[in-house]
């Protein structure tokens, strides 16, 4: 009889699973927003959860939801972990989400299969998997506006320009310090492939996950191999030490350059020393656009925001705000390529593939210049968008070059073989049925 | 008052030595298992997919680490890992030869695990207690290396990551994207349910005495004939087994894929406490365990802002994570005090109470 307490656990289960679904009102749009504000990762999580949630919120408050529709909003905590967030997945499911974020890789990968079953689309901004790129193969996931792949090649060839010309790195050594990880690994045969190009060496220093806040074995290895640039490909308290262990060992900061996760709390970490380091970015830091003074005066005055006020317009921050601005884009259109008020998953599937920033619709969303302009299309769920270096003066990031497009030709290689390789090793992996709205 | 021995008269051995010796306790199994069954039909998709699904690969994988923590006494932080050996295991075996059905797969798949269990688990014939626990650690981040750095098994995805392609059986998709919780809950339901009875026959047998014996006392046990190099390893390789059909299930069943990072130590720690709150040495309570530390905080996590809404205080997720975390660390706290052999423990007092009320004398 010693499955009787089971038993009863499970009723009560159910009882409650039943009725901890609230019914939505018709007139509005549920939007889940997959967070970790606990946790190894809660330091980037926290900021990113901010922006995202207070982008939203300011459109409701402003402006009453999207074109007149309501903005119900939900954060689902995930602690960047694989199988809380598929919980999250499966509790969301259940309310008519329009989209997802998932915001960690691990939670990404079991969830693309699901999205054309479960007619949710998927938003993973710059992560995931890249070759979901692809918009005739993976018609439900969106991973604007770049890819890992676009970003490395975007680092190799600022660094050529700033030697003289990509032809220049032959004979140059580049430490490419890495996340031992599916992230991390991922630019590593576009480097090996535009090392044979042009003539550089590689040096991969891989780090650890449980290692990530002790390099000093990599750092001694960077210091015997002293290479001529480092890249590094890092993720939460990795990119911190990483700063923090290059200053130590005596790098010459300028000639570190990162991905674009580190934020400003990655660069304090080197203190006074970490000036000079560089890393890839694509949106604008601080808080003077128009979009953000309303955050400030709609939400986080009213006290409707968890941000304390001096992080509103930091790096992560307005990260989490570049995510929200592709979901209320996605709706916005949705409802435009519908007609209709109250859309659903399929339809903002339709309308992300409408998306459209230029600097027109930047301007009229009070975010000029926020960004570089770009365009989904059914094909190009990414864009492959340009993306700008920036530097660390000490005490914050400041713009350094102009937008830096990626080298197409050679990411395109990378990008058409993984989809083909994940279509081909996922055998009835369906084919587009999807309808398309921007055929030319 | 219904539930008591009286009247039930055992009149050979094979009645006597039962494991359900009364009447009431097989009736309530059964009813148990047709509920069980029941519940596919009528529970929604989240309580399916979200909650009982995990709740019974974790029972499973408790119920393996039982077999050598609890039954054996040798300590394990591997679980994690073995558990990834069968998954990366069943991946290769089920992309190697699509025409063989997957659930042979997965059963397979647990004989990989076991080898390496068993391989592992050789230097437990010499150390003990929380050397043994170091060495297993060893296994832990070997085996999480491997995973990471050879690709040969995840078939070169440039993801490194598993993936669940679709595959049926009787026609009906069981693992991939179009499976339904339905079916995927079913199958789980039915392995766990047929593994769970060959594990209660083993440790009911002789198997499970001289593993006892080992635990009690070895140096004895050894005394008394039973060799202990090969009694160990026996225990590593059904531990093992029983996680590597675990892992298989969890990716391939509930996750859909996975990357390599879900068989981290964590995983492994996240099954101890399954079998230490449970209760060392019983199979009820690995189910127990696993209901303590995964369903709980679920349940708490939609309960608590039910809870506190009608009070006009509306907490945000993060918030409800932290009290997650605080009462059931409390809770645990609390049971590891009032009964240090675990919820099954408790179970069985609690039966023993009943089986005599209300005329406790």
């Amino acid at each position: 009889m010693s499955f009787r307490k089971f038993g009863l656990g499970l009723v009560a289960a159910t009882l409650l699973a039943g009725t901890a679904l609230p019914a939505f009102a018709q007139d509005s749009v549920y939007v889940p927003l997959f967070t970790y504000r606990t946790g190894a990762f809660a330091g980037s999580g926290i900021p990113i959860a901010d922006g995202m949630h207070d982008y939203l919120q300011m459109l409701n408050e402003r402006d009453g939801g999207i074109g007149g529709v309501k903005l119900v909003l939900e954060e689902c905590e995930t602690g960047y972990d694989t199988k809380k967030g598929v919980e999250c997945y499966e509790s969301v499911k259940g309310k008519n989400p329009v989209i997802v974020n998932p915001w960690s890789t691990g939670i990404t990968l079991p969830l693309i299969p699901r999205a054309s079953v479960d007619k949710i689309p998927i938003l993973s901004m710059a992560y995931g998997l890249s070759a979901s790129a692809r918009g005739d193969i993976f018609p439900w996931i969106f991973n604007p506006p770049a890819t890992y792949w676009d970003g490395m090649s975007m680092i190799v060839k600022y660094i050529g320009e700033k030697e003289g010309g990509l032809e220049k790195l032959k004979g140059k050594k580049l430490g490419f310090l890495h996340l031992d990880a599916a992230f991390g690994k991922e630019p590593i045969p576009l480097l090996q492939e535009l090392a044979k190009q042009y003539g550089f060496e590689v040096a991969l220093y891989p780090v650890a996950a449980q290692d990530m806040q002790n390099q000093s074995s990599q750092w001694l290895s960077v210091r015997r191999d002293r290479p001529d640039y480092m890249v590094m490909w890092g993720w939460g308290a990795m990119n911190g030490a990483a700063v923090k262990e290059a200053v130590r060992s005596g790098y010459p900061m300028d000639k570190f350059y990162s991905v674009w996760w580190p934020g400003e709390d990655d660069a304090r970490a080197g203190g006074a020393g970490a000036k000079g380091f560089k890393m890839l970015n694509w949106h604008a830091v601080g808080a003077d656009l128009p979009a953000l003074k309303d955050i400030q005066k709609h939400v986080v005055d009213k006290g409707l925001s968890k941000a304390p006020k001096d992080k509103v317009g930091e790096l992560l921050y307005n990260r989490g705000i570049y995510n929200s601005l592709l979901i209320a884009e996605g709706i916005a259109q949705a409802q435009k390529v519908t007609g209709k008020k109250v859309v659903t998953g399929e339809d903002v599937r339709r309308g992300m593939e409408n998306i459209k920033l230029d600097p027109v619709r930047l301007k009229e969303l009070g975010l000029e210049g926020f960004t570089d302009p770009m365009t989904l299309t059914c094909t190009d769920h990414n864009s492959h968008s340009a993306a700008f270096m920036q530097e660390w003066d000490g005490s914050k990031w400041v713009k350094i070059s102009e937008p830096i497009k990626p080298m197409t030709e050679q990411v395109r290689a990378q990008l058409d073989a993984a989809a083909k390789d994940y279509a081909d090793k996922n055998p009835g992996w369906p084919k587009r049925s999807e309808r398309c709205d921007n055929q030319s | 008052m219904l539930y008591r021995e009286a009247g039930q008269f055992k009149t050979n051995y094979v009645a006597d030595s039962a494991i359900f010796p009364l009447r009431q306790d097989r009736l309530g199994l059964g009813l148990i298992i047709v509920a069980a069954y029941a519940l596919a039909f009528m529970g929604s998709d989240f309580l399916l997919q979200a909650v009982l699904i995990p709740f019974l690969v974790f029972s499973l994988a408790s119920i393996g680490l039982n077999i050598l923590t609890g039954y054996t006494g040798l300590l394990s932080l591997g679980t994690g890992a073995f558990m990834g050996v069968g998954a990366y295991a069943c991946y290769k075996l089920m992309t190697a030869f699509p025409g063989v059905n997957v659930i042979v797969w997965i059963f397979v798949s647990g004989f990989f695990s076991a080898a390496i269990g068993a391989l592992f688990g050789l230097p437990s014939l010499r150390i003990k207690g929380f050397y043994l626990a170091v060495a297993t650690l060893a296994a832990q981040f070997f085996l999480q290396w491997c995973f990471i750095r050879i690709p040969w098994l995840v078939n070169y995805n440039v993801s490194g990551a598993l993936e669940a392609p679709l595959r049926t059986l009787f026609g009906i998709p069981i693992v991939g994207a179009t499976a339904t919780p339905q079916t995927r809950y079913l199958v789980v339901l039915t392995i766990v349910i047929v593994l769970t009875w060959l594990a209660s026959n083993l440790v009911h047998g002789r198997i499970g005495r001289m593993w006892i014996a080992i635990r009690d006392m070895d140096l004895a046990a050894e005394l008394m004939g039973i060799r202990p190099l090969q009694t160990k390893l026996l225990a590593f390789a059904v531990s093992s087994y029983y996680c590597g059909v675990a892992g298989a299930l969890l990716v391939f069943l509930w996750y859909g894929g996975a990357e390599y990072d879900v068989f981290n130590i964590n995983q492994s720690f996240f099954i101890l406490f399954m079998v230490i709150i449970g209760g060392l040495g019983s199979l009820i309570g690995s189910f127990f365990g696993a209901a303590l530390i995964f369903i709980l905080p679920i349940v708490l996590g939609i309960v608590l802002p039910a809870m506190m809404s009608p009070f006009g205080i509306s907490v945000g997720a993060d918030v409800i994570e932290h009290l997650r975390f605080m009462i059931v660390g409390a809770l645990i706290i609390f049971f590891l005090i009032v009964e240090p052999h675990g919820l099954a423990r408790l179970w069985q007092i609690g039966k023993q109470k009943l089986l005599v009320w209300p005329f406790p004398y």
